[in-house]
């Protein structure tokens, strides 16, 4: 594999379209067969993966939740007993966030990010195919737990001292902290090639005024989750710990403190929040300008909202504590911040508003989706203001209040971006086209069915009915809306079946896909649908922050890259100038490897902390392996 | 007179029961002080949200109207201008009700805190899952235990002395005060004062594990003189069996493990890990709000709490038939 070092015919200047397309495909192949499907770094396939993936545990989560409101259509109802709808509520929601919400919007980025900042792979693409594996192992571990009943019973925030030594009886609290610590791993790994592709692999001329609002968007998202998840891998660790070998952090008793949890959880968990929100915010302000057919209104606000967003997000956990007991003026500080992000929100729907108002609409699925997120989410934002107010939150905190808040903003404020993005980028993901009249209805039907089954849970929740409850009895007036609640839902159900039909068939025989179907102006839209395993033949230059439409004809490209193994631009922070041609990995199997390695070693250590020493002996020979000298130079200036 | 009374009160549950009197464990049906001014908060800013979500669908709709026309593609400066100015506005718009709100809520919390003097304090346990009742007077013969059933003078101010034992639990009776955690290790306090005579339902709001759905309590809002009759009988030992069929209860309920888990203040039954049974036949429901206290539904409870209440820590106790009919007539005579 070692061929000589730098040639001048070996790189991409003077030599012919084809010649050059044909050097770099098999320099950049995935070889076909199950070892080539293992070894894999594509950021393509590794991205497919994982949207694929996220989207079997949104599937699975909603068969949860459907579980869960035939429970409830009737008081009283014999279905599900306590033990077992304690199960579902916790798996539903921890796969919702930890398996669904959080990793889909990293996927996306992960296919997106590289080929719209104009590269020809992500940052660390081995770490990222590690990332991939880590998140599949903590998803099997936490599903295969559930099927044997003894899936987490404790909620998806597993409060102590519920969750600790004494209640929490079994493995079921170890597995939901175990399960905590793979998804970790995984997203901490993917915001740091998030981070890396963003700042070091832009092409020529993407200064920082020309990034797409997607990108920053998971720029800023990256770093919350660097920021964010520190806090909860102490607290699933400290939780460990308190289990299996009698440390006391959370026992009141021995001087440890049951708050401490909420507020490590908070701390980690309100920022989860903007996690999932903020690359859908992006997902938006980008798709939204070939479909209102002008630039999104207010590059430089929208970027604002994102970065003040980010950094507000760590300033408001205790808004979910204000019934615990805190002293109240410092609940009024976390009233006044959390009332704050208001102001970024507004910013970014008047922007969205403003453009649409301006824009000469196209009226297709995507765009349906988007305006089906506004609506909705700025019923979510207001109830968010609501429950911001400490008084207002004493009475709903904890019902069915919140219930709705939190769906009309994780479904009406990332799942309705996701689903726009995903008919958007479909094209660029499979080369065909998702059905627009399928798309169409199913939009109707996952609009009308989301209002109406959460909608009414507003009421029901200032009616006094609590979360988390298994049934409520017959003489509390609660059943007719949670009747109508059910049977909602249906509709609901329906429009998403519907929408994995569109996916799943147009995948197949969809209508073959042009390389920029939709006239929009970045980046990925520059490359063939779906792009080459190199993305681009030629690393293209960027003049403006819309390069596909002002530059429509002739898109500048730089060359000067070798044709004969991995080799990537890498440019400055700021003006994205080149500054150096840097080897990018080639495919590994010693990823999956590590992953194995290492999920052995977690789920062995929910049972013994042993597994902690004698795990880490073959992680540590798996990772000998991923690092092993290849007597090649890094990079070469 | 003690008899029209609560078969008045029983009627007026039966009739909420009946969901005839409205709602009776309902934010929006607000009796309590704090809760009524809770109930104009709550109105007052989801009005406000209401409006602003009309005014922003207004706009959404005519942005989409207007999109039909034919208008140039590029944007233009001084069509630009003009959206700068509208979203600036848009956003001062936003700045200035949110901060009233921010001010609004500030003072809102001030006025949580029930003004005046206690009157009453009572110490709450919420325990996995029912509710431990300790009134504390101001000498030690006035202090007594119940179980999963406040009563309150109406237009007293009340304290409640909020101690987690096991895991976390909420305190909420919505119709009477916003919730408030109760947390193993610190104490929390709450105070409640009842506008009008009646019965709130509440149940815990924390998720507290299996049997967080059947945690509820009722607090009962009644006029000075009744509650002091009240108080009175719950200081009272219970009262002795009457004939033989009690009789047999009660020595059944000692015989039994029964007596290892509640006490039954006058007899040798002091377990401390359930409710205290002295009165428990005065009291509206058993088994924390799951049903009416029946002589029937004590014998089913008895019988079979595993099945009724799955998960709880009342284990069966197998009794014979006359056994059961023995326990359940002596618990429903301690009125």
């Amino acid at each position: 594999m070692n061929r000589p070092v730098a040639a001048p015919d070996t790189r991409d200047i003077d030599i012919e379209r084809t010649r050059l397309t044909d050097a770099l495909a098999e320099t950049w192949k995935t070889p076909s067969g199950i070892w080539g499907a293992l070894a894999t770094v594509d950021h393509k396939i590794i991205g497919r993966r994982y949207i694929f993936t996220a989207f079997v545990f949104l599937a699975l989560g909603g068969v949860l939740a459907a579980l869960m409101r035939i429970q409830l259509a009737q008081p009283e109802a014999r279905l599900l007993g306590p033990d077992r709808y304690n199960q579902i509520f916790t798996m539903h929601g921890a796969n919702m966030m930890f398996l669904f919400a959080v990793p889909v919007m990293e996927a996306v980025a992960v296919y997106l990010v590289p080929l719209m900042v104009g590269t020809r792979n992500i940052a660390f693409p081995r770490l990222n195919a590690f990332s991939y594996w880590i998140y599949l192992a903590g998803g099997t571990l936490l599903w295969t737990a559930f099927a044997l009943d003894m899936g987490p019973d404790v909620g998806w925030f597993a409060y102590v001292p519920l969750s600790g030594p004494q209640y929490g009886a079994g493995k079921r609290a170890d597995i939901w902290a175990q399960m905590i610590t793979f998804t970790e791993i995984s997203a901490l790994a993917v915001a740091v090639e998030l981070v890396v592709t963003i700042f070091k692999q832009r092409a020529p001329g993407m200064t920082l005024d020309r990034i797409p609002v997607f990108v920053w968007a998971m720029l800023v998202t990256s770093f919350l989750v660097i920021m964010a998840m520190p806090a909860i891998v102490l607290e699933s660790t400290s939780l460990i710990l308190d289990r299996l070998v009698g440390t006391h952090f959370f026992n009141p008793a021995e001087g440890g403190d049951v708050l401490l949890w909420q507020h490590l959880f908070w701390f980690f968990g309100h920022p989860e929040v903007y996690i999932i929100f903020l690359p859908a915010a992006g997902m938006v302000s980008t798709m939204i300008e070939p479909f209102a057919r002008r630039p999104a209104f207010g590059y430089l606000g929208l970027v604002m909202a994102l970065i003040a967003t980010g950094i507000l997000a760590f300033g408001l956990w205790v808004h979910h504590m204000f019934v615990a007991g805190l002293p109240r003026l410092g609940d009024s500080f976390f009233t006044a911040s959390s009332m704050a992000i208001a102001i970024p929100a507004g910013i970014q729907v008047f922007c969205w508003l403003a453009t649409l108002w301006d824009g000469r609409l196209v009226f297709k699925t995507p765009l349906l989706f988007i305006i089906g997120f506004i609506v909705t989410f700025v019923i979510g934002g207001l109830t968010g203001v609501m429950v911001a107010s400490v008084p207002f939150d004493t009475q709903v905190h904890d019902t069915y209040f919140v219930v709705a808040h939190f769906h009309y903003v994780l479904i009406g404020g990332a799942v309705f971006p996701l689903l726009a993005a995903i008919h958007y980028w479909f094209p660029k993901l499979t080369g065909r086209m998702m059905s627009e009249a399928l798309g169409q209805w199913s939009f109707w039907l996952i609009f009308v069915g989301f209002n109406a089954t959460f909608f009414p849970m507003h009421i029901l929740g200032l009616e006094g009915m609590p979360r988390r409850v298994y049934t409520y009895q017959p003489d509390l007036p609660w059943h007719g809306l949670n009747l109508f609640i059910s049977l909602s839902a249906v509709i609901l159900i329906a429009g998403f079946l519907l929408f994995f039909i569109n996916a799943i068939r147009s995948a197949r025989v969809g209508e073959v896909a042009l390389d920029n179907p939709w006239d929009a102006p970045t980046l990925e839209w520059a490359t063939t649908s779906p792009p080459p395993s190199y993305n681009f033949a030629m690393i293209p230059v960027v003049g403006s922050l819309h390069p596909l439409w002002d530059d429509r004809d002739s898109l500048a490209v730089a060359n000067g890259l070798r044709t004969d193994r991995r080799e990537l631009v890498v440019t400055t922070l700021a003006a994205a100038e080149p500054q150096a041609r840097e080897a990018s990995p080639r495919n590994s199997i010693w990823p999956l490897w590590a992953a194995i390695a290492t999920a052995i070693m977690l789920i062995w250590s929910i049972f013994s902390p042993w597994a902690v020493v004698w795990g880490s002996v073959p992680v540590a020979v798996a990772l000998i392996g991923w690092f092993w000298p290849k007597g090649a130079p890094e990079d070469e200036s | 007179m003690i008899r029209l009374r609560r078969a008045c009160s029983s009627a007026l549950l039966a009739a909420q029961l009946a969901g005839c009197s409205g709602n009776w464990q309902s934010a929006l049906d607000a009796s309590g002080t704090s809760a009524i001014s809770l109930k104009h908060l709550i109105i007052l800013i989801v009005a406000v949200c209401s409006l602003v979500w009309m005014l922003v669908m207004v706009a959404l709709i005519a942005a989409l109207w207007r999109s039909r026309d034919a208008r140039p593609a590029s944007p233009e400066p001084g069509r630009e201008r003009r959206l700068t100015v509208a979203v600036t506005g848009a956003v001062v718009a936003t700045v200035l009700i949110i901060s009233t709100f921010t001010i609004m809520s500030f003072v809102a919390t001030r006025a949580l805190s029930v003004a005046g003097r206690d009157e009453l304090t009572i110490r709450v346990r919420g325990l996995q899952w029912w509710w431990g009742l300790e009134y504390i007077g101001p000498d030690p013969t006035s202090r007594f235990e119940t179980a999963n059933e406040i009563h309150i003078p109406v237009g007293r101010n009340v304290r409640l002395k909020l101690e987690g034992l096991d895991v976390i639990h909420s305190f909420w009776v919505p119709s009477l005060a916003g919730k408030q955690d109760i947390v193993p290790g610190r104490s929390n306090e709450l105070t409640i004062r009842a506008e009008h005579a009646g019965i709130y339902r509440g149940q815990c709001a924390e998720f507290c594990g299996m049997q967080h759905a059947h945690m509820a309590l009722l607090v009962i809002a009644e006029p000075q003189a009744d509650y002091d009759t009240w108080a009175a009988t719950q200081r009272q030992a219970a009262a002795r069996p009457t004939d033989e069929e009690t009789a047999t209860g009660l020595q059944t309920f000692l015989a039994k493990p029964c007596a290892a888990c509640h006490t039954i203040r006058g007899t040798s039954a002091a377990g401390t890990t359930g409710p205290d049974l002295t009165h428990v036949g005065g009291r509206r429901t058993i088994a924390a709000g799951l049903f009416e206290t029946t002589r029937g539904s004590l014998a089913a409870w008895t019988a079979d709490p595993q099945t009724i209440k799955p998960g709880n820590n009342m284990p069966m106790v197998p009794l014979t038939p006359d056994e059961l009919r023995a326990v359940s007539a002596y618990l429903a005579s301690l009125k």
